[in-house]
């Protein structure tokens, strides 16, 4: 076979779907259609509208944590970095298409992935304030938000490929390995500005201090989740905080760096982002991630 | 129209079609075909994803559509599958042979994951070895961690200097 008569093929029949009854991916043209396990059946005993918010939970999470991993995009301190980002940000957006579909489907409302991330305000969305709160351009704080995010999603993940909704199992299975990797890379960071020079351990301990206060978040548990962790379909956070506690121990000790002992940033009112209350910051975030969409609705080219 | 009789295999046609990115290997090569069904001249394919996001499904999607509507076929359904995940262990022998000659050094062996936490790894693993995939040297190190693509890192050989690509183990 002549790979490059190939090649040159596969990007020749793209060209050619152009202006005939495929129109390239821009708003509303998502996965649902043409995903299997998107259209199964909820789980038995399960509310539909439980799993369609937890659905949302995890898929924001890795949407807006995504958004802010691309801000780094022409702004990382070397190119590699840029590269090795966006490819973090690229992994996220793709559990994060999968589960808003999924939301949007077990919901019933004809919502689809992309009216779901680009047409709702911010009290509808479910993300945890960690995913959406700003690094200021500074990558200890780029780095130090992935390492406690990426450590709880693995921890989370790992648990729900055995969930009962089929499609929560599927996003962690896939996701357990992207996740992991961008744990490692996060780790490798750390122990690289913890114990490298004394200013970039004064940055790193700095950065750390900076993202601590939206940790504890991570492991409060609503309602949602404490009901479809006992009907098998997600898992309770409370549960996982030894075990992120103890992988970031072990990378802050071999970092030369020091948990911090900042106090928690606290709920509004006894809410949170699991509940829709969320900091001033996603606002910006869904300003800049909305605009076009907004602005051009059912836009295609 | 297209009599049936005069429809070239489905499975041939997909098996010809390739990965935009690594144009070198054809679907079959990278494992990521699940199913292909036909009923006259309706056709169903059923593919993976490398990874969550990876870009490069879309343009497979398109690709397959394209070929399959060339070749005859009226209805044509591109669907996909997540479960069970993709692994690199699913790229073929004849993949791992294309990518090594295309200067790609292919991934190794990854095998079943095992129960349990996943562990962390604070440095690459040092029993890997990533052969140099110009000179064959073992002598090679870790550039960046994430390449052009998805699916790539990039290292150097330390023997022969060249740059090259590694397929990630996924």
């Amino acid at each position: 076979m002549n790979t490059d008569h190939d090649a040159t093929n596969a990007y020749q029949s793209l060209v050619e779907t152009l202006g005939h009854d495929d129109p390239r991916w821009a708003f509303g043209t998502g996965v649902e259609d043409v995903q299997a396990e998107i259209t199964s059946p909820v789980p038995d005993g399960v509310d539909p509208a439980d799993l369609a918010a937890y659905c949302l939970m995890l898929g924001d999470d890795a949407l807006i944590c995504s958004h802010r991993l691309t801000e780094w995009v022409t702004n990382a301190p070397e190119l590699e970095e840029e590269v090795a980002l966006a490819n973090i940000a690229l992994d996220l957006l793709g559990q994060a298409r999968v589960l808003l579909a999924r939301a949007g489907h077990v919901e019933g409302e004809g919502r689809d992935e992309d009216a779901l991330a680009y047409l709702r305000t911010e009290p509808e969305f479910r993300n945890i304030a960690l995913a959406e709160v700003p690094d200021d351009r500074d990558f200890g704080r780029a780095i130090a938000r992935l390492l406690v995010f990426s450590t709880w999603r693995l921890a989370l993940l790992q648990r729900l490929h055995g969930s009962r909704d089929p499609v929560v199992a599927a996003v962690a299975g896939k996701g357990v390995k992207e996740v992991a990797y961008h744990r490692d890379h996060a780790a490798q960071w750390t122990l690289r500005l913890g114990d490298g020079t004394a200013e970039s351990h004064r940055r790193m301990q700095a950065a750390l201090e900076a993202v601590w206060p939206y940790v504890e978040e991570l492991y409060r548990s609503t309602e949602i989740e404490r009901r479809l962790a006992a009907a098998g379909v997600a898992v309770d956070p409370a549960e996982v905080r030894a075990e992120v506690d103890a992988v970031l121990d072990e990378v802050l000790t071999r970092a030369t760096l020091t948990r911090p002992t900042v106090p928690p940033a606290g709920l509004l009112g006894g809410r949170g982002g699991r509940d829709g209350t969320h900091t001033e910051y996603l606002g910006h975030v869904l300003a800049e991630l909305q605009s076009l969409a907004r602005q051009h609705p059912g836009a295609r080219w | 129209m297209v009599s049936n009789t005069a429809l070239r295999d489905a499975r041939e046609v997909v098996a010809e079609v390739v990965d935009p990115e690594l144009p070198m290997l054809t679907l079959d090569d990278l494992g990521v075909v699940r199913g292909v069904e036909t009923d006259g001249d309706a056709v169903t394919v059923t593919i993976t994803p490398t990874y969550s996001g990876c870009p490069a499904l879309e343009a497979m999607r398109d690709d397959l559509r394209a070929r399959l509507r060339a070749a005859g076929y009226r209805r044509v359904e591109v669907r996909t599958v997540l479960s069970p995940p993709w692994s690199t262990d699913w790229i073929t022998p004849q993949g791992r042979r294309k990518l090594a000659e295309h200067g790609i050094a292919p991934p190794d062996r990854v095998g079943p994951r095992r129960a349990g936490p996943v562990p962390l790894a604070l440095a690459p693993p040092p029993t890997s070895v990533v052969r140099c995939p110009r000179c064959g040297s073992p002598a090679t190190e870790e550039v960046s961690r994430f390449g052009p693509t998805s699916c790539t890192a990039l290292r150097r050989c330390t023997a022969c200097r060249e740059p090259f690509e590694h397929m990630k183990e996924l």
